[in-house]
């Protein structure tokens, strides 16, 4: 297997140049905000992920952690894909996702609901990184949950 | 490295032990294997060991030949597999030179042997008329190192908790050694049992034992040694070290998993209380109360791991037909061939001692910000295995600041050329992060 499928461009990218990186208060005073920490304890990835919400869409996802380069860009594409959406639609591409890791390489993603997320396809092939990938999604519903949002999934508007 | 001319008349380099590393290879049948593409380069012997031809032979013909269970059956293939089962304690004791055979418990694995020690303590704290020497309360401490596996913090963090002791704690200077600074305070008329590890299986660190062993007599407190990391890989002499109880597991010295060590004073394991109830460990069972076998019977509980310690009793045949001298100056070799070598790549910090001198060839650094996922993951494409993570040791992570290391283990089997290898990688590593 070809370490390079693992760590594409993309992934690297979201690395090295991470979107939206930090722990940021709601503009709206009056927004539900919650944050959930989670670790990885077999290596020791840690992030944290805070959700600043009205109920109905997502004004912002922050985060902080540090952590193996999957771990952090998968918290950089979370970041990307979920801020200013529909709770529903969030949880739809969180489904997504997440089917895509559970699917050991053999799920072919759909770019127009995942986005840079699609780069995580090689990723599921190595049961070792899964976890990593997962990590911040995993804190993100949790955080999303403490902030009073609906979890289930909606169809994604294009 | 660099050699020094001796001076007639001194011991020669050329009287060291030594062995056939190629011969010794072709032992291990693994070693031919290939990872992703490439010559597998297995460098994660701390974690686990490979098993030579030698040792799986003798456990493929116990079940072929001689399965029976232990102890327990007058029948032919009951008997020759009680004495195979008793012939591999006989030969475990005299491999770590114990008095007797009888010190000699079988367990899983270390883990078990420091938890059967640490319950022999709570059970007798129960107890007014146990051994006081294992009676612990409120004011009695325990004494353990920043550097222990989790196997050896977690156990007497529970027993602490359940018995009000004070579990305290020798800390570990820069450059990776056990801080003995403040022995005569940290070891003192409260303490009940040091429990320290030999050898670090994070910092790569070989603890020098008299001074504590000294304090620890003067005190009258008991000395347990976890030897998980010293065992497999230089020759161990219970008597010489003047410990109480040492433990160790037989998957890291070329046994299978499943079949661990502990050795105790006979005298000690005598006045032990028993941990696991069940069959084999008994004397006498009536409806009104039970007595128990003595040590070693009274700690091994239920059926033991035969087939398993069989294999052990192989393993350390094997290992001493190599001669554990001759490993351990091999091992030597590679760790002072190591540390130059590591020593040449950019950016990369070595945690623990950077001289082969009171140190073992586990070799744990970081590179750079690389996260060692990352270089592991990188390696493993380059058919190079190494560990990663906190190595069940993360007071030692926290003490240096990281949240993971990335790890090199050495054995017999390994060579230069493997570390040439990891080098090699590393820059790989390098290049993908840049």
């Amino acid at each position: 297997m070809q370490v390079d499928q693992l760590y594409q461009e993309i992934i690297l990218d979201h690395y090295k140049h991470p979107h939206g990186r930090g722990l940021r208060d709601a503009d709206d005073p009056a927004a539900s905000v919650a944050e959930a920490h989670h670790v990885n304890p077999t290596c020791g990835d840690e992030v944290t992920v805070r959700v600043a919400t009205d109920g109905a869409v997502l004004h912002d996802v922050s985060y902080d952690g540090f952590g193996c380069s999957i771990s952090q860009a998968s918290a950089s594409v979370l970041h990307e894909l979920l801020v200013g959406r529909p709770a529903g639609e969030a949880f739809a591409v969180h489904a997504a996702f997440v089917e895509l890791m559970s699917g050991r390489g053999e799920v072919t993603p759909d770019e127009e609901v995942l986005g840079d997320g699609v780069a995580f396809a090689g990723v599921a092939r190595y049961p070792a990184r899964v976890k990593c990938a997962l990590l911040p999604w995993m804190a993100f519903k949790d955080a999303a949950a403490r902030a009073g949002v609906d979890t289930s999934p909606t169809e994604v508007q294009g | 490295m660099t050699t020094i001319a001796i001076p007639p008349g001194m011991p020669q380099y050329g009287d060291v032990p030594s062995y056939d590393v190629a011969a010794v290879r072709a032992d291990f049948p693994i070693l031919d294997r290939k990872v992703n593409g490439h010559p597998l380069v297995y460098l994660d012997s701390a974690n686990t060991s490979h098993k030579p031809r030698q040792v799986l032979d003798v456990l493929r013909e116990h079940y072929e030949w001689r399965n029976a269970n232990v102890s327990r059956s007058v029948h032919t293939l009951g008997t020759e597999a009680t004495e195979a089962y008793e012939g591999a304690r006989a030969k475990v004791a005299a491999f770590i030179n114990a008095p007797s055979p009888d010190e000699v418990v079988f367990t899983k694995n270390s883990t078990e042997a420091i938890n059967i020690v640490a319950y022999a303590f709570s059970n007798a704290s129960l107890r007014p008329d146990a051994d006081p020497r294992f009676r612990l309360g409120p004011g009695d401490e325990v004494v353990i190192s920043e550097m222990e596996h989790h196997s050896n913090i977690v156990p007497w963090q529970l027993l602490c908790e359940r018995t009000g002791a004070t579990l305290r704690w020798f800390p570990v200077t820069d450059h990776g050694r056990l801080d003995e600074s403040g022995l005569t305070d940290l070891v003192n008329e409260r303490t009940k049992i040091v429990s320290l590890v030999h050898m670090s299986n994070i910092l790569g660190t070989i603890n020098a034992t008299s001074r504590i062993t000294q304090r620890v007599r003067e005190v009258g407190a008991l000395l347990l040694l976890d030897c998980s990391q010293s065992v497999p890989h230089m020759p161990m002499d219970v008597v010489d070290y003047d410990a109480d109880f040492i433990v160790f597991t037989g998957h890291k010295m070329c046994a299978p998993s499943g079949i661990g060590v502990l050795w105790g004073r006979a005298e000690l394991l005598a006045a032990m209380p028993p941990v696991l109830g069940g069959g084999s460990m008994i004397e006498m069972v009536a409806m009104s109360g039970s007595t128990f076998a003595p040590p070693p019977t009274r700690f091994e509980a239920g059926t033991p791991p035969i087939a398993e310690a069989v294999a052990l009793g192989a393993a350390v045949d094997y290992l001493s037909g190599v001669g554990m001298r001759a490993i351990q100056w091999h091992e030597k070799q590679l760790t002072a061939y190591a540390l130059d070598a590591l020593a040449t790549v950019p950016e990369l910090r070595i945690f623990g001692p950077n001289v082969p001198v009171g140190r073992g060839g586990t070799i744990s650094f970081a590179l750079g910000d690389i996260h060692p996922h990352d270089v592991g993951q990188v390696l493993d494409s380059l058919g190079v295995q190494v560990r990663v993570g906190h190595h069940c040791a993360r007071p030692v992570c926290t003490r240096f600041g990281v949240p993971a290391m990335t790890r090199a283990s050495f054995y017999l089997y390994t060579t230069t050329e493997e570390i040439d290898a990891l080098v090699a990688g590393l820059e790989q590593v390098r290049k993908v992060f840049a």
